[in-house]
C-alpha cells in the first residue's frame, strides 16, 4: 500500500494580534518574544516552523502548555491563519486555499480528534460518528453502515445509541477517535487526544491507536506534553519551546542526544530501556558463533529480559533473515538503559 | 448668572417642536396607513380565524385538543390533569369565551415572537455590530412604558386587534431575541471548533451545532415570551383588545373586586398551563444531557 501524503510545513510564523503580518520581520530580525509582546503587544505563537512530517507515520509534536503546539496543529486544517509561511500537503498549499477548496480539504483530507473530545452532547453514539460523512452528502445509511465498523473497532459496538453524556472518559475519547477515523482521511490530526484521560485508559488508548496504525498507515500528527507519550507513539518527534521547535528526530535520537539542557531535563527520567533499540547499543565489529540470538530494532528493554530469562551474557542481533549484524552483551545493555550523570 | 432655573428651551420652541413632529406623523400615517394595515391583514385574519375555531368549537373538543396538547408538550399526566381542571373551571366561572379569545391571541404573538426573534437572535449572534445595534432597542423596547408606544401604533391603525399584536409582540420579543443571541453564543467553543475542523459550512454549523446547543437557552426564551405576553393581556385590553382583559379592566375602573380577581386567576391558570407544558417540553428535549456515567 502507497502510502498518503506527508505534511510539509516551512518557515511557519503565527503571530498573534492586529499587525501580525509587520512583526514577521522583526522575529526574523532576531526579537524574542517577550521583547516583541512588551514593545509591540504582538505575541509569537509560532516561531519559523520546519517540520517535514512524513506520510503513513505517527509524528508527534511535543511542548509544556504555551509552546505553541496546539497552535501549530491548528495550522495543518487551517483552524487558525498563519501570518507566514507555508504547509504542504502533496502539492497543495494548504494555508493558499479559497474557503471552498478549505472546507473540501478538511471534509475529505483530514480529521481530528480533540483534547475535550468536542462531541456533539445532543447526538448519540452514532450520530457523532456520522458526523463527518453527514456534512459530505453521504446517504445516511452508507454512513451508518461505514459508522458502525469503526465504532465497532474501537470497542464501543452497543453503545451506539447511548448519548456521549452517559459514556465515560475515556469511551467519549473512543467516539472522538470513531468519529474521525469514519471519515477515511489521510492525515488525523490528534491534539493531546489523550491528555485527558487516566494514565490506565490513555495507555490503553495509546495501544488502540498503535493497532490501528498497523493497519491504516495514516499520516498522524500527534500533539502531547508528555514524553512517554510521545516516545511511545512517535515515529518522529518534533519538541517545541517558545513556538519554535529545538528539536526533531526519532525518540531514540533525543534521548541520546538532547540538544539541550532544557531537552536533558526532559529526557532524565525516561526508561531508556523502551527507546532504546539493540541495534543502537550492539557491536558490529564482532559476530558470534552461535548462542541465542534478538532480533534487530527491539528494544534494550526487551533485550534484557531475553538475558534475564536465558542466563546468557552475550547475543547476535540479527536482521530479518537471520543474518547476524552485532553482537550485545549484558554489560553494554544495562549501562545503556542506566541515565548518564547530569553534568 | 442664574444657576438655580435649567437653561432650557422656550416653552414656544418646544410646541412648535412637538406640532412639527406630531404633524409630521399624522401625514405618515395618512399616507402609509392604509398599506401597513394590508401588511398586517393576513396575521389578523389569521388570529380571527382561531379565535373563531376555539369559540364556536364544541367545548368538550376544545378542552380535549388543549390538554390533548399539553400532553404531548410535557408528557406527564399531572400537568395535563391539572390543565384539565383549570380549563373546566374557567369555563363553570363563565370566563370561557373570554379565555379562548385571550388564549388564540397571545398563540399568535408568541408565534410572530419566534418567527422574528429567532433569526434576529441568529443575526445578533453572528455579528458584533448587529448586536451592538440591536441591544440598545431591545433596551427601548423593554423600558419604554407601554402605553407610550401605544400611541403611534394606535395613530397608526387604530383600536383593534392589530395595534394590540403589535404593543404585544414588542413587549414580548426582547427576551425571545436576547435568549437565542446567548444561547448561540455560549455554544461550547470546542464543539465549534470540531464543526469547523471537519468542514462544516455556516448552515451546517448552525443547523448541527449552534441550535441545538443553544435550544435551552431558547427554550427559556420561548417560556419568557409567553409569560409576557399574557402579562400584557390587561394593556393591550385598553387599545380593544377582547379576552379576559377586558373585564379585569373594567373591574378596575369600577372596582368590581370578585370579577377582577376571578379573571385575573383565570390569566394566572392559562399562564401556569403554557409555562409548565413548555418548560416540561424544553426539559424532555435535554434529556440527552442526563449524566448517567459519573
Amino acid at each position: 500500500m502507497a502510502d498518503p501524503d506527508g505534511i510539509e510545513i516551512k518557515h511557519l510564523y503565527k503571530i498573534f494580534g492586529p499587525n501580525g503580518q509587520d512583526m514577521v520581520q522583526l522575529v526574523k530580525d532576531g526579537m524574542p518574544k517577550a521583547e516583541l509582546n512588551e514593545k509591540h503587544n504582538h505575541v509569537l505563537g509560532l516561531n519559523d516552523i520546519n517540520i517535514s512530517m512524513p506520510g503513513g507515520k505517527i509524528q508527534v509534536v511535543m511542548g509544556l502548555s504555551g509552546s505553541g503546539k496546539s497552535t501549530l496543529i491548528r495550522h495543518i486544517n487551517r483552524l487558525i491563519d498563519p501570518t507566514a509561511g507555508e504547509v504542504l500537503i502533496g502539492d497543495a498549499d494548504v494555508c493558499k486555499m479559497s474557503r471552498t477548496e478549505l472546507r473540501e480539504f478538511r471534509r475529505h483530507k483530514t480529521a481530528m480528534v480533540f483534547q475535550k473530545f468536542a462531541l456533539l452532547p445532543h447526538r448519540t453514539v452514532m450520530k457523532n460518528t456520522v458526523y463527518g460523512l453527514e456534512i459530505q452528502g453521504v446517504p445516511m445509511k452508507e454512513a451508518e453502515e461505514r459508522a458502525a465498523r469503526w465504532i465497532a473497532r474501537v470497542g464501543l459496538e452497543g453503545f451506539e445509541d447511548n448519548y456521549p453524556n452517559q459514556l465515560s472518559g475515556g469511551m467519549q475519547q473512543r467516539v472522538g477517535l470513531a468519529r474521525a477515523l469514519t471519515n477515511d482521511a489521510d492525515i488525523l490530526l490528534m491534539d493531546e487526544a489523550f491528555s485527558a484521560l487516566d494514565p490506565l485508559i490513555r495507555m490503553d488508548m495509546q495501544s488502540v491507536l498503535l493497532d490501528l496504525q498497523q493497519e491504516l498507515h495514516k499520516t498522524i500528527v500527534f500533539i502531547t506534553h508528555d514524553l512517554d507519550e510521545a516516545l511511545r507513539l512517535g515515529d518522529r518527534i518534533a519538541i517545541l519551546r517558545d513556538g519554535a521547535v529545538i528539536q526533531q528526530g526519532t525518540g531514540q535520537e533525543i534521548v541520546l542526544r538532547p540538544e539541550d539542557e532544557y531537552i536533558a531535563d526532559f529526557v532524565k527520567e525516561v526508561n531508556r530501556g523502551r527507546v532504546i533499540k539493540v541495534d543502537t547499543v550492539m557491536d558490529r565489529s564482532r559476530k558470534l558463533e552461535g548462542g541465542i540470538t534478538i532480533p534487530h530494532g527491539v528494544m534494550l528493554e526487551e533485550a534484557a529480559k531475553t538475558f534475564a530469562d536465558t542466563g546468557q551474557s552475550e547475543a547476535n542481533v540479527v536482521n530479518g533473515s537471520g543474518a547476524p549484524l552485532g553482537v550485545l552483551t549484558v554489560q553494554d545493555t544495562i549501562t545503556a538503559m542506566v541515565t548518564p550523570a547530569v553534568h | 448668572m442664574d444657576l438655580v432655573e435649567f437653561p432650557s428651551l422656550s416653552r414656544g420652541t418646544l410646541r412648535d417642536m412637538r406640532i412639527a413632529i406630531d404633524g409630521a406623523f399624522r401625514e405618515f400615517t395618512r399616507a402609509y396607513g392604509e398599506t401597513l394595515e394590508q401588511i398586517f391583514e393576513p396575521v389578523e385574519d389569521f388570529l380571527v380565524f382561531l379565535e373563531g375555531l376555539l369559540i364556536d368549537s364544541p367545548w368538550p373538543i376544545v378542552i380535549a385538543v388543549l390538554v390533548g396538547l399539553v400532553y404531548l408538550l410535557s408528557r406527564d399526566v399531572k400537568i395535563s390533569v391539572g390543565s384539565f381542571i383549570a380549563l373546566f373551571l374557567i369555563g363553570v366561572f363563565g370566563m370561557w369565551e373570554d379565555t379562548m379569545r385571550t388564549i388564540a391571541m397571545v398563540s399568535v404573538c408568541t408565534m410572530l415572537a419566534i418567527i422574528l426573534g429567532i433569526p434576529i437572535g441568529i443575526l445578533m449572534a453572528r455579528s458584533d455590530r448587529a448586536q451592538g445595534f440591536v441591544n440598545p432597542v431591545l433596551d427601548l423596547m423593554q423600558t419604554m412604558p407601554s402605553f407610550v408606544y401605544l400611541i403611534p401604533v394606535v395613530m397608526i391603525f387604530g383600536l383593534g386587534k392589530i395595534p394590540g399584536l403589535i404593543a404585544v409582540v414588542i413587549y414580548a420579543i426582547p427576551p425571545m431575541i436576547r435568549l437565542t443571541n446567548l444561547g448561540i453564543r455560549l455554544v461550547d467553543p470546542d464543539v465549534l471548533e470540531a464543526a469547523d475542523a471537519f468542514g462544516s459550512n455556516a448552515r451546517q454549523k448552525l443547523v448541527n451545532v449552534q441550535l441545538p446547543l443553544a435550544l435551552p437557552t431558547i427554550m427559556a426564551g420561548i417560556n419568557q415570551t409567553i409569560m409576557m405576553s399574557l402579562a400584557m393581556v390587561v394593556v393591550a385590553s385598553m387599545i380593544g383588545v377582547r379576552g379576559l382583559g377586558q373585564p379585569v379592566l373594567n373591574a378596575i375602573n369600577n372596582q368590581y373586586f370578585t370579577m377582577g380577581v376571578m379573571n385575573g386567576l383565570a390569566i394566572v391558570a392559562i399562564a401556569i398551563i403554557f409555562d409548565r407544558a413548555t418548560q416540561a417540553y424544553g426539559k424532555r428535549l435535554q434529556k440527552h444531557s442526563e449524566v448517567v456515567h459519573g
